[in-house]
């Protein structure tokens, strides 16, 4: 029996970075916060890059607690999209090329959102991950944690219930 | 508490420069309570779809608001920092319109300060999303 060849690897890193970027990109607050995302295979890490404007307490200084909150709710979202679209972008079934143009899925929507503040956010970048903990039809639940300079001394973590956009 | 308080708190909350990015505005502050308003802005959008404000600006506009109402209270002799915050997300606000969160001190010790906040637009009976939260009470 023959077996199909795997794709090229430029082929399949385009299209994951294209459907990444789309959904990324669509959104026009991400790109007013300054958030950005770095993708390994489906794992994706958010990056917050500084810049003064997300001062939440000018004296110490630090950033603005809206602003962590923020990170961690676009990194869920973002985290529970991106895995909701995977399977269908990777078979075909989500046309990549449309998603590009505009034809976004459905995002899911937030419930509720629970912050714990750790330590204060120092005046640098931020980086954060999202745990899909439960994935079902109607309703996710999604942990967050965000760090800085190390991953073990983590600033923030959240944790928050999502609706499912609907399939009709 | 003393016209001072307010005046400073105010002026802190002006400063704080998410806060002014966001387009803020203090309607109301004084001993424990305060009112902060956040009008709609494309470039918070949070649905490309539906034109909806993305929940992490009301998060921030309801962080800010809490802080405020604390800074306000005569209890809370300085500054405040958040120890967790929860919001429930009811509806989505309706695209276009100014969204302003209320915020109250309803209980304050030594070090922590308990508070509750609301979040409305046009149609203030029915709120967008409703906040509870811990801030710290610093400086005593």
């Amino acid at each position: 029996m023959e077996r199909k060849a795997p794709e090229p690897v430029q082929v399949v890193k385009q299209r994951r970075d294209a459907a990444l970027n789309a959904l990324v990109s669509g959104v026009p607050y991400i790109t007013f916060m300054g958030i950005s995302f770095d993708r390994r295979g489906d794992e994706l890490t958010g990056l917050l890059s500084f810049d003064d404007k997300l001062i939440g307490n000018p004296m110490l200084p630090a950033i603005h607690g809206g602003v962590t909150a923020a990170f961690l709710e676009v990194t869920a979202v973002i985290s529970l999209s991106w895995a909701y679209i995977w399977e269908d972008f990777e078979s075909g079934a989500l046309d990549v090329e449309a998603l590009a143009a505009g034809d976004l899925p459905r995002l899911p929507k937030t419930i509720d959102f629970t912050v714990d503040y750790l330590r204060s956010g120092l005046p640098r970048d931020a980086y954060a991950r999202a745990t899909i903990t439960r994935a079902g039809r109607r309703y996710a639940s999604v942990q967050a944690i965000a760090w800085q300079d190390n991953r073990d001394r983590p600033f923030a973590q959240a944790t928050a219930h999502f609706l499912m956009p609907r399939d009709d | 508490m003393t016209a001072d308080k307010v005046t400073i708190a105010r002026q802190f909350i002006e400063l704080i420069p998410h806060a002014r990015a966001l387009g803020m505005q203090i309607m109301e502050i004084a001993d424990g309570m305060a009112e902060i308003s956040m009008p709609y802005d494309e470039r918070f959008i949070g649905d490309p779809k539906t034109g909806v404000i993305h929940g992490g600006a009301v998060s921030a506009l309801m962080d800010t608001c809490g802080g405020a109402a604390v800074m306000s209270h005569p209890d809370a002799p300085a500054g405040t920092a958040t120890i967790d915050l929860r919001i429930d997300y009811m509806r989505a606000a309706t695209p276009g319109q100014t969204i302003t969160a209320r915020a109250e001190v309803y209980h304050i010790t030594r070090s922590v300060a308990f508070v509750r906040a609301t979040a409305c637009d046009d149609d203030t009976d029915r709120p967008v999303a409703t906040a509870t939260g811990a801030f710290t009470v610093e400086g005593s």
